[in-house]
């Protein structure tokens, strides 16, 4: 009898089953869907039942001012914690990060300091017995990490030219192919890892190499025995594959629930799985097993989870990254081949759970848009899009040719082959700051200090735009080796001791590695450039001849108006830097990528950053990720969208290029159908020039500013921020008036 | 053969409302009528101009949008009032229908002059038709509507496809009288494809007063967009068109 036969039976192919090939046994199952919503189910009672007692729960965290409860005697581990449930009867899919809902885990591999600091911000004191011991015989990837940072990094760090590095708690940005479990089977999984430890013999060439991933496949089959654990401890066996589609989604939740479980890493993303599932609930639907409305059932509850999924943050990461996010980013759709999308279905009730569940910012809903998408279902998203404002759409067209058609998106923007390629995310370095760097000669413009040797100061009275470029050009290779450094030291140690073991052990055991670098300030930099070369720019400069603000003189093009002049400046300058970045070795060969994505961050990128020469003020916020400064896109939304969709993603800004998009309802058209028809128009067109993300709003900015002063009469306002949706009342001021300062585009 | 140079006041790449689908609306400079309810004061004299271009700028401008404009989108030529320029936008529509880009002139019709070369290259006239009775046309617009009249009819000669417009003031024509009779006109109108009612709104004062213009309805509100809407709907019951 031939193994796996009841689990399997049905399904065609055979290759999928000799080796872990997740892609090839959803090539050869999935049934394409190219009609519209008409089929789709309203939430069952006992949907119903579970998401009122989680309404319940939100708003009960949201009135404790964010956090609702924190495991205080029990660490991180996916075996750590006893079952949780919402309400055991009506859940169909079970399980939780510890033994009660939104209930924060305590994480201290990532560094002791931030853990404590952020019980403490909340209200909670460690177990002291556990605090004492933890401290007393565990190195954290922190300690490690300060252990090896040379001084020049230090410094580039406290002068706020690297910001946000992942080097005092998890991470994240790594995808496990969770379906794998599903599939499989954790015992198959745990048989082709062992296969994998079939060595005799070290290879001297590569000996720490060698050494090191030898040690982590162990823990990797350890880490696969304890998610079997895990899931027997909620009444599961997963040892062998999903045998309906209650299981396919139960199992592969199981293993991104342990992964949710073991890290705290800043973005934790669940994968591309709506299809994968289909193919199960087709599967059922044919049996006669399951209903529509029990299926949606299947997909709202999975939804509800995902939107329960919390790690304990400092204040400090809140003012970072807004509104207590954690990315589980969801990927949909996308193409299989030119003809053929993966839109099945379940890629409509994915998108249908907003509708269902209210909107939402989490999971991170994600369109991989193509022009050849079926027209129901780009119609769908886009009705989706304007009534909750909760989707993200990137570019399939323009992903697929480098990634195939089995990626995710980790976070926001980056793309990665599912289980066969992993990241080392590496934050962002402050492009606006490393202009003011090459103008006063590697002195920081606010604290005084000299961060970088060897560049000279610039002391014309009005800026010569070759001269500053030259120096520019000087400045951004030594901040590409620092900052590669900081990153090399991060991941070393990061492996070492937080390593992602439930993760990485859903990846193939020789895994294609990337190194995510990234940009804030990015279209701040370009309009600097453009004004001192196109404007009269006169530093004006303190008593220790530093320029802290600059008289401008003249007009000059800006970014995000279609206007060469200036967007040639910034692709320029940004292929510059990616190219300084790839010309150093990376940590475990990992290949250099490099994203314009700030998430929230450039609210706090442009508070350390001093005054620029394109009249951006000293502490005034940066655009977010690759947009045009707010205000200065005035030529109307298709030039602001034909500026951004410039950037080269290939071999540029491959891991991202992140576009928010606001835009009044009745700039959009008259009535919702019209709508709906120009928004796919505008999707479709700035995806055919070969951009790769954009985020959509459809809202007014007198809606915002009413929701900022009433908060009680929005309870469930999203809004796309950059690369993530947030509830609009979990941002601070700071970042509520710089959303609302943004360009809307609206009717001229 | 004249310059080939328009006179433009302003440039939506994205417009949504003036013809179908997503499109390139110029608005050119110039116009002959002095309409009470006008917003766009600024576009009344050939010279108010902030632009010029010529008809390849413009195939060019719209060689850069038309990812996003589709198979049913194209190019509006709006004002001011473009039959000002009927000789820059005949060669513009010349130009595009070499290139099957779909054309439509937004107009009041009332300019005096042979438009039949030009209507050859225009897929759809966008026609405003300010007042059904001639003594109400002159009140509304400062001139008769004698132009006006010849327009349509040459328009109808050429089987033009048309969308019809009418701003709707409050205590001017909101009442059921002139939505009849508005009905009565359109009903000898062949080639109809839509009708519109826009609401007047008085967001362009401060653009009279900028530009030092009395403004001749301060004492008249703004539409309310709802009645506007009822009013629509019942014109196009009368008409029978969705």
């Amino acid at each position: 009898m031939e193994k796996n036969q009841n689990e399997w039976n049905g399904f065609v192919g055979e290759d999928w089953k000799n080796s872990i090939d997740v892609s090839g046994f959803i090539d050869q199952n999935y049934t394409e869907y190219t009609g519209d919503e008409g089929f789709l189910a309203p939430k069952s009672q006992k949907t119903t039942a579970v998401w009122d007692k989680c309404k319940k729960l939100l708003e009960k965290e949201n009135k404790k001012g964010g956090c609702l409860n924190v495991e205080t005697n029990i660490l991180s581990g996916i075996t750590a914690f006893k079952p949780g449930y919402i309400d055991k009867k009506n859940e169909v899919i079970v399980g939780l990060q510890t033994d009660a809902p939104l209930k924060r885990i305590v994480n201290m591999y990532g560094g002791t300091k931030i853990a404590l600091k952020a019980l403490e911000a909340h209200g909670y004191k460690l177990n002291p017995e556990v605090q004492k011991h933890f401290i007393a015989y565990r190195k954290t990837h922190n300690d490690g990490v300060f252990d090896a940072y040379t001084p020049i990094i230090r410094r580039a760090r406290k002068n706020g030219l690297l910001t946000g590095l992942p080097d005092g708690y998890g991470r994240g940005r790594i995808i496990g192919d969770y379906r794998r479990i599903a599939l499989y089977g954790i015992d198959r999984l745990i048989e082709e890892k062992q296969k994998d430890q079939q060595q005799n013999f070290l290879d001297e060439d590569n000996l720490e190499e060698n050494i090191r991933l030898r040690e982590e496949v162990s823990e990797q089959i350890r880490a696969l025995n304890q998610i079997k654990e895990m899931a027997k401890s909620y009444g599961y066996d997963i040892s062998r594959p999903a045998k309906n589609a209650q299981e396919a989604i139960q199992w592969s939740y199981f293993g991104y629930l342990a992964g949710a479980k073991e890290n705290n890493g800043a973005a934790t993303s669940m994968g591309r799985d709506a299809t994968f599932f289909d193919i199960y609930i087709e599967r059922d639907l044919k049996n006669g097993t399951l209903t529509e409305i029990e299926a949606q059932e299947l997909v709202d509850q999975f939804v509800i989870k995902l939107r329960l999924i919390r790690h304990l943050r400092t204040p400090e990461y809140d003012e970072l990254f807004a509104g207590d996010p954690t990315w589980v980013t969801e990927s949909l759709a996308g193409m299989f081949d030119d003809k053929h999308s993966f839109v099945t279905k379940s890629s409509f009730r994915f998108l249908h759970t907003l509708e269902n569940l209210d909107p939402s910012a989490e999971p991170n809903l994600t369109v991989l848009w193509s022009k050849n998408l079926p027209m129901a279902f780009k119609k769908y998203a886009s009705k989706i899009s304007i009534r909750t404002d909760s989707i993200q759409y990137e570019g399939d067209d323009t992903m697929r040719p480098l990634y195939g058609h089995d990626y995710a998106i980790s976070c926001c923007v980056s793309s990665m082959k599912e289980g066969k390629q992993m990241q080392f995310f590496g934050a962002r370095c402050n492009l606006a700051k490393s202009l003011l760097y090459a103008i006063n000669g590697g002195y920081d413009e606010i604290s005084g200090m000299k961060v970088i040797d060897g560049v000279e100061k610039i002391d014309d009275e009005v800026l010569d735009y070759q001269k500053v470029r030259k120096n520019y050009s000087k400045i951004l290779k030594t901040i590409a080796k620092i900052y590669v450094d900081a990153n090399n030291i991060i991941h070393y140690m990061h492996d070492k001791y937080a390593y992602e073991a439930s993760q990485m052990a859903l990846h193939d055991t020789h895994v294609e590695r990337l190194m995510a670098f990234g940009v804030a300030g990015f279209s701040c930099a370009a309009d600097s450039l453009s004004a001192i070369k196109y404007a009269k720019v006169t530093p004006i400069r303190n008593k220790d001849n530093i320029a802290t603000d600059f008289k401008i003189e003249g007009e000059f093009p800006k970014f995000g108006n279609d206007d060469s002049r200036v967007d040639d400046i910034a692709v320029e300058l940004i292929q510059e830097f990616y190219d300084c970045l790839k010309q150093h070795k990376l940590y475990r060969n990992a290949k250099a990528t490099l994203s314009l994505l700030t998430i929230t961050s450039n609210v706090m990128y442009g508070l350390k950053t001093g005054s620029t020469p394109d009249g951006r003020k000293a502490g005034q916020a940066f655009a977010p990720g690759a947009n045009p400064m707010h205000g200065r896109d005035c030529s109307g939304a298709l030039c602001s969208l034909n500026s951004v969709a410039k950037i080269p993603f290939a071999n540029c800004c491959q891991d991202g290029v992140s576009n928010t998009f606001s835009i009044v309802p009745s700039a959009l058209g008259h009535d919702e159908k019209e709508q709906i028809s120009n928004l796919v128009n505008i999707i479709d067109g700035y995806f055919i020039q070969g951009a790769q993300h954009i985020n959509v709003n459809v809202l007014n900015r007198e809606l915002l500013i009413d929701a900022m002063n009433n908060p009680y009469k929005y309870p469930n306002l999203t809004i796309r921020v950059s690369g993530y949706a947030v509830n609009f009342n979990k941002l601070d001021r700071a970042h509520q008036e710089e959303v609302i300062a943004r360009t809307f585009h609206e009717k001229r | 053969m004249k310059k080939d140079e328009g006179f433009v006041t302003d440039i939506e790449t994205m417009g949504l409302v003036d013809g179908p689908g997503m499109r390139l609306v110029l608005f050119l400079s110039g116009c002959p009528l002095r309409c009470v309810y006008c917003h766009n004061p600024e576009t009344w004299k050939l010279s108010d101009y902030t632009k010029t271009l010529s008809s390849q700028n413009v195939l060019e401008l719209y060689n850069k949008f038309k990812v996003y404009y589709g198979e049913s989108g194209g190019v509006t030529f709006s004002g001011g009032e473009p039959l000002v320029q009927a000789d820059f936008v005949l060669t513009c529509a010349k130009l595009l229908k070499q290139n099957n880009i779909h054309t439509a002139l937004d107009t009041s019709g009332s300019v005096s002059g042979d438009f039949s070369n030009l209507l050859d290259y225009i897929d759809l006239v966008i026609l405003d038709i300010k007042a059904v009775e001639d003594d109400e046309y002159k009140k509304i617009c400062g001139k008769t509507p004698e132009n006006f009249k010849k327009f349509l009819t040459v328009c109808q000669q050429k089987n033009k496809k048309l969308w019809l417009r009418q701003v709707i003031v409050p205590n001017i024509n909101d009442d059921d009288k002139h939505i009849k009779s508005l009905a009565n006109y359109i009903k000898n109108i062949k080639n109809v494809e839509k009708v519109e009612l826009l609401p007047y709104h008085s967001l362009a004062k401060s653009k009279y007063e900028k530009l030092n213009i009395p403004y001749r309805l301060n004492s008249t509100p703004d539409m309310d967009k709802q009645k506007c809407a009822q009013l629509e709907k019942k014109l196009k019951q009368l008409l029978n068109i969705s």
